[in-house]
């Protein structure tokens, strides 16, 4: 009964996470009048404000191997990353139409400027850069940031979202501190008993929750995770690895699938990491204004990214504890292709791994990659190599 | 390995310097120098900081008595040098991705091979790394990735980008208040010295005195013909002011200098300068947007003056600040100017800004053209520049062209190509302006061709689908 209930589950996650054409959302709206949808592109953009505004946060990650980019293309030299193509490709085709607005975090150069791409575009749309602060001192990066995001509430009043209630806010932050902690379990069974969990059906899961509201996306994760505690499951001789680099633009499903099929067990990875980036809760007696509390969990529980500035900590080092904790035994390196984040970050990365001696291994992708073959041997090699020797 | 006293081989031809206006002459005098000290740095006491052109801080590094070395101009003169691509190499070898900014692998490559700078002496290592984080992510992890070579602090400035154009209150407040608490206390430690701020208003005084006569070099291409290129010649005009000089007399010396040059040229009814000497006969006058390609500089240049085409402004060259809209240093408010300066550089402004400034050079310029030079390496300039061009080519009826290069990766480089380009687009150019058309009437410049492909692309898969 419970391998029912898990695939059932997972198939309406599948579902969830294959509505290029906003479908959830568009019945959200019907139910909810009046109600926004506001988009937002990766890594992280903060769901529970949006909620607090009665909005509906919906998280877009392009087209992936779903959509023909053509219209998109025309707007896009070929060494810019596929992201932007396909989500540009979406927008004219009207399949993102549902959105109010859209917001864009400064993750990099090319999420920046298809913002500004954005305003030209959609001219009635709501485009909003949401400035990440790189200076995490709660008295100069903190106050930026809290008068950012409360840019952004007004922006979101004056599209018809109801005035700031901060009790709502409070109750919004709680629900997105819910599903959090849910996140957490999800990862703790990956680690612990990473049969029980596939990383590629975790994937799917967390991914679905980006066109819910925090509380029906926990009851779906809780009910996930009691099915898969208790469903028959079979343990494989798999190497535990953890994948990083894949932090914006998304592989297809079909590539994770692979490096599990070539012997890997994935316990930890930066997929879908805005609805991991705070390590932890989001503080409501940070401040009085839960605005703030969003602002401050930002600075002081965000985890490291290749997005985020390191200050005075030791570049690596995030990435090491990871593999530590988890048990893990080597690191794949799996970025899109022209991401500039990711490409930089990794020779750093690298070092650390080596000096630690920790082996990995570094593949390529973009959203619509579609031969795997080469992905297999590379991951099979490198799985075999760690098993036998505990090198690559 | 290089060696300090390695000589420095230019692969682009010298000119004597017979054949140099004196501006030219002064500014060749004062980077010598400026390497000189670096090269002394040691032996002199002096503390060296690692910065970036786009929002830099010179007056307040000269306020300090700090030496800055600017890693992007060192990376594209081993472009004009012919040496970056063998730095590049060096960096990809090392493990960095054929994907990622050139200037930061050449500048990486040239760390790894002795650290030689531009004038052939060895650059010191930084004592201190001041990240201004200004319109371009890359900046970020390019000081990451220098910290894991060097053992000294870095000093990040966030500076808020202006999606609307527009700074804010609150954005001029973060910045100055980082500036108060964290970056002049850092720099203060590194200098061994309090800021006197009279000081930094003295260079601030100076900056603006400066700006000014630039600002009238860049108005001067109003002029038919334009007494100056804007584009190739012009990132010789920014060199003091973009770099180690705003805030000295030596740059307000340069720039009223230059001013006077150009008065003489304007008077004999002159063109500019160029490669092969004074541009002959004006025919197109053109907009540029995007950073030029380093390592073919003067052939790419020439492509442009051979044929009498000549560049009236560029955005290139407002990198370093947006004079010509209105901004100066202003000397009574030091830190909020200085804020100001780092949040008003061209590549912090959002892409609809973006459009409106080139929509105003073209107009304001009467520019019978405007080409996109888009390079590989830089997402912040290039993200967004094939909708620009169909933006502009709506709002002022001009055609527009567009080619792709790098910035010092000569494997970008595709000469015969681009040139194909250009003269093609030159000729139409000339077509047109002989027919007296207009955009709608006559063909198209380079978005019309976007649109039909793409309408052409979606038609036959519509086709594919329907068979």
């Amino acid at each position: 009964m419970s391998q029912e209930t898990f695939d059932s589950i997972l198939a309406r996650a599948r579902t969830l996470c294959d509505d290029r054409k906003l479908e959830t959302v568009k019945a959200w709206k019907a139910k909810n009048p009046g109600g926004l949808a506001v988009g937002h592109m990766p890594v992280w953009s903060p769901r529970a404000l949006i909620e607090g505004c009665g909005a509906l946060p919906v998280a877009c990650f392009g087209g992936g191997d779903q959509v023909d980019v053509i219209k998109g293309d025309a707007y896009f030299q070929s060494y810019i990353c596929h992201i932007p193509r396909s989500t540009i490709e979406l927008a004219l085709a009207g399949d993102l139409d549902a959105l109010d607005g859209m917001v864009f975090p400064a993750i990099c150069d090319v999420i920046r400027n298809l913002g500004g791409m954005w305003k030209m575009l959609f001219e009635n749309k709501l485009s909003y850069y949401l400035d990440l602060p790189q200076n995490f001192d709660p008295k100069l990066g903190g106050k930026f940031f809290t008068l950012e995001l409360h840019r952004l509430v007004r922006e979101l009043e004056a599209r018809g979202a109801p005035k700031l209630d901060r009790e709502r806010m409070r109750a919004a932050i709680r629900d997105e501190n819910e599903r959090r902690a849910t996140i957490a379990e999800l990862d703790e069974l990956r680690r612990k008993e990473p049969h029980r969990l596939r990383a590629s059906e975790a994937y799917l899961a967390v991914r679905a929750g980006g066109t819910m509201m925090a509380k029906e996306h926990t009851a779906m994760l809780r009910a996930l995770l009691d099915a898969a505690k208790s469903r028959p499951a079979r343990k494989f001789d798999n190497v535990r690895v953890v994948v990083v680099g894949s932090f914006c633009e998304q592989p297809p499903v079909a590539l994770i699938v692979t490096l599990e099929r070539s012997g890997c067990d994935i316990i930890d990875d930066d997929l879908q990491l805005g609805m991991r980036m705070l390590e932890g809760p989001i503080d409501l007696d940070a401040s009085e204004d839960p605005v703030e509390c969003i602002a401050l969990a930002y600075l002081n529980r965000g985890a490291a990214s290749a997005s985020r500035y390191i200050g005075d900590l030791v570049k690596g080092r995030a990435l090491i504890e990871k593999v530590k904790q988890s048990g893990a035994e080597g690191v794949v390196f799996a970025a899109a292709s022209f991401c500039d984040p990711a490409l930089l970050d990794q020779p750093m990365l690298e070092a650390a791994l080596q000096k630690e001696g920790i082996p990995f291994t570094t593949l390529k992708f973009a959203e619509n990659t579609g031969q795997f073959q080469v992905i297999r041997e590379q991951a099979g090699a490198f799985s075999d190599s760690v098993k036998l020797w505990g090198a690559a | 390995m290089n060696t300090s006293s390695e000589k420095v081989t230019e692969k682009t031809e010298k000119r004597d310097d017979g054949d140099r206006d004196e501006s030219q002459r002064r500014q060749k005098a004062m980077i010598g120098d400026h390497f000189d000290k670096l090269a002394r740095a040691k032996e002199d006491g002096k503390k060296v900081v690692y910065t970036f052109v786009p929002g830099n801080l010179t007056e307040l590094l000269g306020a300090l008595d700090l030496l800055p070395v600017l890693p992007e101009i060192n990376a594209l003169q081993s472009g004009m040098r012919g040496r970056s691509g063998k730095y590049i190499a060096e960096a990809e070898k090392a493990g960095h991705s054929e994907d990622v900014c050139t200037y930061v692998k050449c500048d990486l490559g040239m760390l790894k091979s002795g650290n030689i700078g531009p004038t052939g002496q060895k650059l010191p290592p930084p004592d201190v790394l001041l990240l201004s984080y200004t319109g371009c992510f890359t900046f970020l992890k390019w000081f990451e990735l220098l910290k894991q070579e060097y053992d000294c602090p870095v000093v990040m400035l966030h500076v808020p980008y202006q999606p609307d154009g527009e700074i804010t209150d609150e954005m001029r407040k973060y910045v100055v208040d980082q500036l108060e608490r964290e970056v002049i206390p850092a720099l203060e430690k590194v200098a061994g010295k309090k800021l006197d701020m009279n000081e930094l208003s003295r260079r601030l005084e100076l900056s603006a005195k400066a700006e000014e006569d630039l600002v009238w070099v860049w108005e001067s291409a109003r002029n038919t013909p334009s007494p100056i290129d804007g584009y190739f010649g012009g990132v010789y005009y920014t060199g003091p002011i973009f770099s180690s000089f705003r805030g000295t007399d030596d740059a307000t010396d340069y720039y009223k200098l230059l001013r006077g040059e150009i008065e003489g040229r304007i008077a004999r009814g002159e063109g500019p300068t160029t490669p092969d000497g004074p541009m002959g006969k004006e025919k197109f006058r053109l907009v540029v947007e995007g950073p030029p390609n380093w390592t073919n500089f003067f052939d790419f240049w020439r492509m442009f003056s051979r044929e009498g085409a000549v560049v009236v402004a560029s955005t290139y060259t407002r990198v370093g600040g947006l004079y010509d809209r209105g901004f100066r240093h202003d000397p009574k408010k030091p830190l909020e100017t200085l804020a100001d300066y780092c949040l008003g550089c061209y590549t912090n402004l959002g892409l609809p800004t973006r459009v409106n400034l080139l929509e105003h050079y073209v107009k304001t310029y009467k520019a019978d053209g405007f080409l996109i030079n888009s390079v590989k390496s830089c997402n912040s300039f290039s993200v967004g520049q094939l909708l620009m061009l169909r933006e502009l080519e709506k709002r002022t009826g001009v055609p527009g062209g567009f080619i792709e290069s790098d910035l010092v990766d000569p494997r970008y480089f595709g000469k015969a190509n681009i040139e194909n380009r250009v003269q093609s687009y030159l000729q139409m150019l000339e077509a047109r302006m002989s027919r007296g058309g207009d955009l709608g009437k006559a063909t198209s410049g380079f978005a019309g061709i976007l649109e039909s492909a793409a309408a052409q692309a979606e038609g036959l898969v519509t086709l594919g689908r329907k068979s």
